[in-house]
């Protein structure tokens, strides 16, 4: 049986009908065409379905569509803001940090939410906000340095 | 776009930003799993749960009856067809039909109309099985009265590698020295982040059309086509943005084959993915090694020779195998100048999934196995080690043992550069006890000189159309950008070429139906696809030019295209008609040329296509014959070689084992860099995987022959907490035989890595460890055994002492 829920995405409002057992991560990528958040694993291990729920940032493979009823969500498509992108998507771009990409959704999330926190992080605060999040192409330096040069 | 042009080009050279970044930091670049069809089916695989057993029978009718379910085939729809990799094994199906060889082998699949209608389908499908003994080590596969998997292999042996070049026997004759050592590690896994996906459509005029997580479109192609019995020309695969390849994407998977045959069967499009255990099943990344190495040389250092076995676990199929066998040999032949080289390989089946190419293919082990005993030679001979390496380093036009040419080689520069960047001079020697500082050189082909199957195809073909209305350029390619950088470095050189602005070239890539190219893997794309998008780009030039010079009465020869500006070489000719009848021609459009500017590329290209119609350039590359006559000749041989040097620094706990990577000092010499970011980032991707390797990357089976940390948590990787400093150098040699004088970065830059880590572990506890990974348990028992060793060695010592001074008592 489906059951209605009511969720904030990227501060849209939607009814969406889903499964008991789906994922947040299935019902934002197949239902609202969300494709932007990654599913690299499914099991909580790889960070690249890093959205952030109500402030905080959470895989979404292991949060059931249900548990986010009534809550906001931010995804990737959610970041960019009236101005064009944020300073970490400018800075993912400048300093080479993306490769393949399937990270980098998940990877600007957590940068996101870490700077949203701590605005002036240090290296190792920065190494520890994304350490949930695996990249197997750029070895992070780059990202680490793309989330520094953003820092305050 | 935000480019530094840093010396004699406009465009090539400097720190391009990726065309692809702005959609990917976006979440708006679409990688397979995103793509969705009207209509579309799920599909999922019956893969076996056992390592070895014969399939006595196969019963479908459970599943057939769940609604939802719109297909179901097994070797039966699917047929025999054999496919693999190198046409001289092809041990593959689609599906077993006889027997299974490995947990994971496949057995059936399914189309239904959602995934977990398929999933379920699966698990009603029944499968009677008769167990058969199974084999999962070498020793187990080559021991006499083994079960055989494959009935054309005895043995178990995949393939057999005996080379000997120069005399290794007579030369070690003539040392002062000769030094044996081994090294083993384990399984690897390529932990691409996006596991492997595909959908696909075949349409009602009979073509297929298969999107695929893939590195080879044009491999892929050709195996559906000769799987399927589709003639070629209507087979399409389509490669979109792909999450990370590192080899194992580079060969057709099985699920790619049974999308294809759903979607024949349906008349639906049909998307499968794997999920995370099915990746480390299907496996195909870098094999098990058993090296073991005799080097012989004089006192000064002098190489002389080397002897080399080499056993390779290889799991139940051929894959990539051959290929990796022969370069396990033979990419020892560079960087130093060694006379004699014997080898002696043997590729292996075992009831495992199979192993394939993975970054560094085939070499990583060995180098690693090497250069550690090249630095424990230097350590008895009392030479440095980075003296010794010098002192035998190659340099360009040598060619090696095994008939390597080495058109360009960097690498003493290499070397001078981590030197003297590392402080290696004051710090070798003079570190305290746990830290140490160790150091190795590098070295990778720089593209495949041969295809995976024997043909004289071009390895890559490339066509540039102008748009008509002038201006932009595009650029199609059937090559793959994976995540490395390959469409923004095509980009790049096509507008170097052309002489215009990076902005004014749009590129496809990654569609067969763009032309041919072998695709991303052996480090070939840079150089292969480059040149032929050079030469694209030259005779778009040339075409352009041609026609301004019949407008002009200008000779080509005095005209060039610069920056996206036509220079005239001598006197600057009146262009006053030219640029009225474009203008005329964009009547309203606000950004027409005044009459004083230079005349521009977008109005000679408008030009040319009212002269001529549509302006299309070709490019297109094959290398030319390369390498000796011996049988495998052909794996090693490129056109040009990369390589590389690293200093590790690192600190070891001697309590617990632990090693603390603190800093690397990496030069890679990639040619001419084309994109320096880029070539950057695959040092630093290259040296993240080569860290995982070496400290805690192993794929671990239970005794059934199921993988055991089949997850991204138990399965290490790399984290960015794990990341030293790293100070990445590059070295530009000149390669002749590249576009521009540019090589590879990709795969080269992992091969010191290993090495250089033993290296430094070695100088931090004062003892050698010869099996990787280097997790804390294994080192904290190599400082044991040494220190008990060193005690022993004491205490005996000690009574000798006392006990000759009894006697003078
Ligand atoms: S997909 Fe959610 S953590 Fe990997
Ligand atoms: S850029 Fe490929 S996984 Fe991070």
């Amino acid at each position: 049986m489906k059951k209605l829920i009511r969720v904030t995405v990227n501060d849209m409002e939607y009814e969406v009908a889903v499964k008991p057992n789906q994922t947040l991560v299935d019902m934002l990528r197949y239902d609202l065409g969300l494709t932007g958040t990654k599913n690299g694993c499914g099991e909580g291990d790889c960070g690249a379905c890093t959205v952030i729920l109500d402030g905080t940032p959470v895989s979404s493979c292991l949060v059931l569509a249900v548990q986010a009823d009534g809550r906001a969500i931010t995804t990737i498509e959610g970041v960019e803001g009236k101005d064009g992108l944020h300073p970490l998507q400018k800075a993912f771009i400048e300093k080479g940090a993306v490769q393949c990409g399937f990270c980098t959704p998940g990877m600007v999330l957590s940068a996101k939410s870490l700077l949203d926190e701590n605005p002036g992080p240090s290296e190792e605060e920065i190494r520890e906000g994304i350490s949930g999040n695996l990249c197997r192409c750029t070895g992070y330096l780059q990202i680490i340095d793309a989330v520094k040069s953003v820092s305050k | 776009m935000g480019e530094i042009s840093m010396g004699k080009f406009d465009v090539i050279n400097s720190r391009a930003v990726r065309v692809d970044a702005s959609d990917k930091v976006r979440g708006r670049a679409l990688y397979v799993d995103d793509m969705k069809m009207a209509g579309m089916l799920y599909g999922a695989l019956l893969q076996s749960p056992l390592a070895h057993a014969e399939i006595l029978n196969i019963d479908t009718t459970a599943a057939q009856r769940l609604p939802g379910v719109k297909s179901i085939i097994t070797h039966k729809d699917a047929g025999l067809v054999k496919f693999g990799v190198s046409p001289a094994r092809y041990d593959e199906t689609i599906f077993c039909h006889d027997k299974v060889r490995h947990v994971g082998d496949n057995i059936a699949a399914v189309a239904a109309t959602d995934l977990d209608t398929a999933l379920r389908a699966v698990s009603l499908i029944k499968v009677d099985y008769r167990e058969l003994p199974a084999v999962f080590t070498v020793e187990e596969a080559m021991a006499e009265g083994a079960p055989v998997l494959h009935a054309a292999f005895p043995r178990n042996i995949t393939a057999e590698v005996q080379d000997e070049f120069g005399d290794v026997e007579a030369a070690f004759k003539q040392c002062d020295l000769i030094k044996t050592t081994s090294l083993v590690n384990k399984r690897q896994d390529a932990a691409f982040i996006e596991p492997q996906g595909c959908i696909a459509s075949y349409d009602f005029s009979g073509n297929l059309t298969l999107y695929s997580s893939t590195q080879s479109p044009h491999y892929i192609q050709r195996v559906v086509s000769m799987v399927l019995g589709i003639p070629m020309g209507k087979v399409r695969v389509v490669k979109p943005y792909v999450g990370g390849g590192f080899g194992p994407k580079a060969a057709t998977n099985h699920m790619e084959l049974a999308a294809c045959l759903l979607s024949m069967k349906t008349g639906k499009p049909v998307k499968m993915n794997f999920d995370r255990q099915q990746v480390f099943m299907h496996g195909r990344s870098r094999h098990q090694f058993f090296h073991h190495m005799t080097t012989g040389v004089k006192k000064d250092g002098t190489i002389m020779a080397l002897k080399h076995d080499c056993y390779l676990n290889g799991g139940a199929y051929a894959s990539f195998g051959i290929a990796t066998v022969y370069y396990a040999g033979s990419l020892l032949g560079g960087p130093y100048k060694l006379p004699a080289m014997k080898y002696h390989g043997y590729r292996v089946y075992t009831n495992l999934p199979a192993c394939g190419a993975q970054r560094g293919h085939g070499g990583v082990i060995a180098r690693g196995c090497w250069e550690q005993q090249l630095d424990m030679i230097a350590q008895e001979l009392g030479i440095d080690p980075i003296e010794m390496r010098l002192r035998n380093m190659m340099s360009a036009g040598d060619v090696t043992c095994n008939y390597l040419d080495m058109s360009s080689l960097g690498m003493k520069e290499c070397v001078e550069a981590v030197r003297d960047r590392s402080g290696w001079k004051e710090k070798k020697g003079n570190l305290p006890p746990g830290k140490g500082i160790g150091m190795s050189c590098g070295f990778f082909v720089s593209g495949a000189g041969y295809p995976i199957y024997r043909s004289d195809t071009f390895h890559g073909t490339v066509i540039i159309k102008l748009t008509e209305d002038g201006g932009t350029a595009l650029v199609y390619t059937a090559s793959a950008e994976i995540g490395q950088g390959s469409d923004t470095t095509f980009a790049m050189i096509a507008a170097e070429a052309m002489g215009i602005p990076l902005e004014c070239v749009r590129l496809e890539s990654g569609d067969t139906d763009f032309g041919v190219d072998l695709g991303a893997y052996s480090s070939r794309q840079t150089l292969m696809t480059g040149l032929a998008t050079k030469e694209a780009g030259e005779d778009i030039k040339r075409q352009v030019l041609e026609v301004l010079s019949e407008e002009l009465h200008v000779p080509v020869e005095d005209m060039d295209i610069k920056k996206g500006f036509i220079v005239f070489k001598g006197e600057k000719p009146d262009i006053t008609a030219l640029r009225t009848r474009y203008i005329k021609e964009h009547r309203g459009w606000s950004d027409n040329p005044a009459m004083d500017e230079e005349l521009s590329f977008r109005e000679a290209s408008r030009m040319a296509f009212l002269s001529r119609g549509s302006i299309v350039g070709k490019g297109k590359y094959k290398p030319p014959i390369l390498g000796g006559q011996h049988k495998g000749a052909a794996v090693g041989t490129s056109p040009a070689y990369g390589c590389s040097a690293q200093v590790v620094e690192l600190s070891v706990d001697e309590g617990t084992g632990k090693i603390n990577i603190e800093k690397m000092t990496d030069a890679h010499d990639c040619g001419l860099a084309i994109n320096r970011t880029s070539v950057e980032g695959q040092m630093y991707g290259s040296l993240s995987m080569g860290l995982g390797e070496a400290l805690f990357e192993e794929v671990k089976f239970d005794d059934k022959g199921r993988v055991i940390n089949d997850d991204l948590a138990e399965y290490k990787i790399t984290r960015a907490l794990d990341m030293p400093a790293i100070e990445p150098i590059i070295v530009e040699s000149n390669e002749p035989n590249g576009p521009f004088g540019a090589k590879e970065v990709g795969e080269g830059a992992i091969m010191p890595a290993i090495p250089a880590i033993l290296n430094a572990v070695a100088d931090a506890i004062g003892v050698r460890i010869f099996e990787l990974p280097l997790k804390p348990e294994r080192v904290y028992m190599a400082i044991k055994e040494y220190k008990m060793k060193k005690e022993k060695e004491k205490g005996i010592e000690g009574k000798t002492l006392a006990g000759s001074s009894q006697k003078q008592a």
